[in-house]
């Protein structure tokens, strides 16, 4: 709670000074009209369309790009000669950055929902492919031992040791992921793309309405907040035990 | 005569000992070798780690191995496990060559905290080796049930390891090696990490369930007594290579008693015997 003191302080002294010098202009507004602005925006359905959309991209990006990061991390962290065999040609990828994609991605697929689904589902498989590669490092020998004395077969080492003990890590990776996701998308939507909350930010701007301009950030800053909060809370819920261990050790 | 000659000669000597003494109705199955070393040499990155290892151990017979750190004790016994392939010679067990680990070979490791998995419970961990059996889900529990009352952790089954204190832990990964029914128990310095009472209440515990079940044990550890109270053999390693230094046959009666044996004229002499040639070779 203590963490809230400075915001509320810093909008009650932004308010009180935009009323005595009036600062209400193009480019900014007061603490109670972006409030405002956010409140109609929620109420009109523009919020819901655009969240929607965002959402949508960030979600599927992060199943695709996702589940390709675990299952090339799991069969580079699991087999030594393919991870020497890759990591030069990862190494070079792995700078682009996702939104250098942009214009590519906008040739084949053109404006909408694919190329935006494409850029996300790349920039959130190297977090989940970095964090899996190490979560499958980090477990310690001895385990993988333990598997070859009870001679389990490939399946069951994966299924029965190595998923659970790479989990905690995996689950960091997703979060960073969605987090990067979230990220990309809301800044496809802002450079090309007229749809979602980051191309509902640049409307606003361009229509000079910083209130909603602003009401539009905010209402970004609620929805990535929530997401994050939700991940962590279905991580306590879903692997409660395997999380919590690896989190302590 | 060979080293293996040798070896073999006091292996016999050691089964009529065994013969004779309360261990008849255990049977000598015969007087084969279970586990055989033959010039077993082994490099680590071009050092030479094992020199020249010949070894044979008994069906049922329980030898301990002492040596100074860093001699090749765990080396040793990971040769026999099958996680490591040397590098010259061989290893024969039930007379094929070990390749790769078997199921009735079980490993005690030292470190039971990275050997258990934390996210499943005591029962839980006793059923990794039970699944990895291939045993029906249906005759899981009781199968665990037993396992866990054998090892005094009869009511922890729902604990987590994190939950356990450090001799319960090791007395859970005992259970799951229990639970591979295993032929061959090693054990590497299982008891380092616990405290005197702990300690040798868990050697009378393994030594009951070895007398049970029939287990050959091999079990490493730097204690010279706790190698005297266990063993029928305790074999001394030298370092720098890793070697065979000497070979004591430990004569004492089973059942041992920690208070009996420990008194017992023989435990003291071998005691003496065994430092006087630790602390000769070390000098
Ligand atoms: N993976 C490895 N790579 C290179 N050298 C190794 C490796 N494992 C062990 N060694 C070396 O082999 C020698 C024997 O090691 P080992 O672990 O068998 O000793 P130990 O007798 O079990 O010692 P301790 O009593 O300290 O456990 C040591 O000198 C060690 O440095
Ligand atoms: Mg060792």
């Amino acid at each position: 709670m203590k963490g809230l003191v400075f915001p509320l302080v810093a909008l009650v002294a932004l308010q009180i000074l935009a009323m005595v010098w009036g600062i209400e202009s193009d480019n900014l507004a007061s603490p109670v009209s972006v409030l405002q602005a956010a409140w109609t925006a929620a109420l009109d359905g523009t919020v819901l369309t655009a969240a929607s959309h965002t959402l949508s991209t960030t979600l599927g990006g992060l199943a695709i790009g996702g589940t390709l990061g675990l299952l090339l991390g799991l069969l580079i962290g699991l087999v030594q000669p393919i991870d020497r065999l890759l990591t030069v040609s990862l190494e070079f990828l792995r700078p682009v950055p996702s939104v250098a994609l942009i214009p590519i991605a906008l040739l084949i697929f053109g404006l909408g929902y694919r190329m935006e689904l494409v850029i996300v589902a790349k920039g959130c498989f190297w977090p989940i492919l970095i964090m899996t590669r190490a979560a499958i490092r980090g477990i310690h020998p001895r385990l993988m031992e333990v598997s070859r004395m009870l001679k389990l077969g490939p399946v069951a080492r994966i299924w029965k040791i190595f998923l659970p003990a790479a989990l905690p890590r995996l689950f960091v990776g997703l979060r960073l992921a969605a987090g990067v996701g979230l990220t990309i998308a809301v800044t496809v939507e802002i450079a090309t793309n007229p749809y979602g909350l980051g191309y509902a930010v640049m409307f606003a701007q361009q229509s000079f309405r910083p209130d909603l301009m602003f009401g539009m950030l905010l209402w970004i800053g609620i929805i990535g907040w929530s997401f994050n909060a939700f991940l962590l809370f279905a991580q306590n819920r879903l692997f409660g035990r395997a999380a919590l261990v690896g989190a302590r050790s | 005569m060979t080293a293996f000659d040798q070896a073999s000669a006091r292996k016999l000597k050691n089964s009529e000992q065994l013969f004779t003494g309360t261990e008849v109705d255990k049977g000598m199955k015969s007087a084969e070798p279970l586990i055989t070393f033959r010039n077993v040499c082994l490099d680590f990155v071009g050092r030479r780690i094992l020199q020249d290892i010949n070894l044979s151990i008994g069906r049922q017979e329980f030898v301990c191995v002492v040596g100074p750190s860093g001699c090749g004790k765990t080396t040793t016994l990971r040769l026999i496990a099958g996680l490591l392939q040397p590098t010259s010679g061989e290893i024969v067990y039930n007379g094929k060559p070990v390749r790769e680990p078997a199921r009735d070979i079980a490993v005690v490791f030292q470190d039971y905290t990275n050997a258990l998995l934390p996210w499943r419970t005591a029962a839980g961990n006793v059923s990794l080796a039970l699944e990895a059996a291939g045993v029906p889900r249906t005759e899981r529990p009781d199968r665990i049930a037993a396992l866990l009352e054998k090892v005094g952790l009869g009511n922890r089954g729902e604990a987590y390891p994190s939950e356990l204190s450090g001799g319960m832990q090791q007395r859970l990964q005992i259970a799951r090696c229990l639970a591979q029914e295993p032929s061959v128990l090693l054990m590497d310095e299982p008891f380092g990490a616990l405290d005197a009472m702990t300690r040798q209440h868990l050697q009378d515990q393994v030594l009951r369930i070895m007398d049970q079940s029939g287990t050959t044990v091999f079990f490493v550890t730097h204690d010279l007594e706790e190698a005297i109270y266990l063993a029928d053999r305790v074999i001394a390693l030298a370092p720098n290579p890793g070697r065979v230094a000497e070979v004591f046959d430990i004569k004492l009666p089973r059942p041992r008693n920690q208070l009996t044996t420990r008194e017992d004229p023989e435990f003291l002499r071998l005691r003496r015997k065994i430092f006087d040639f630790v602390q000769e070779s070390e000098a």
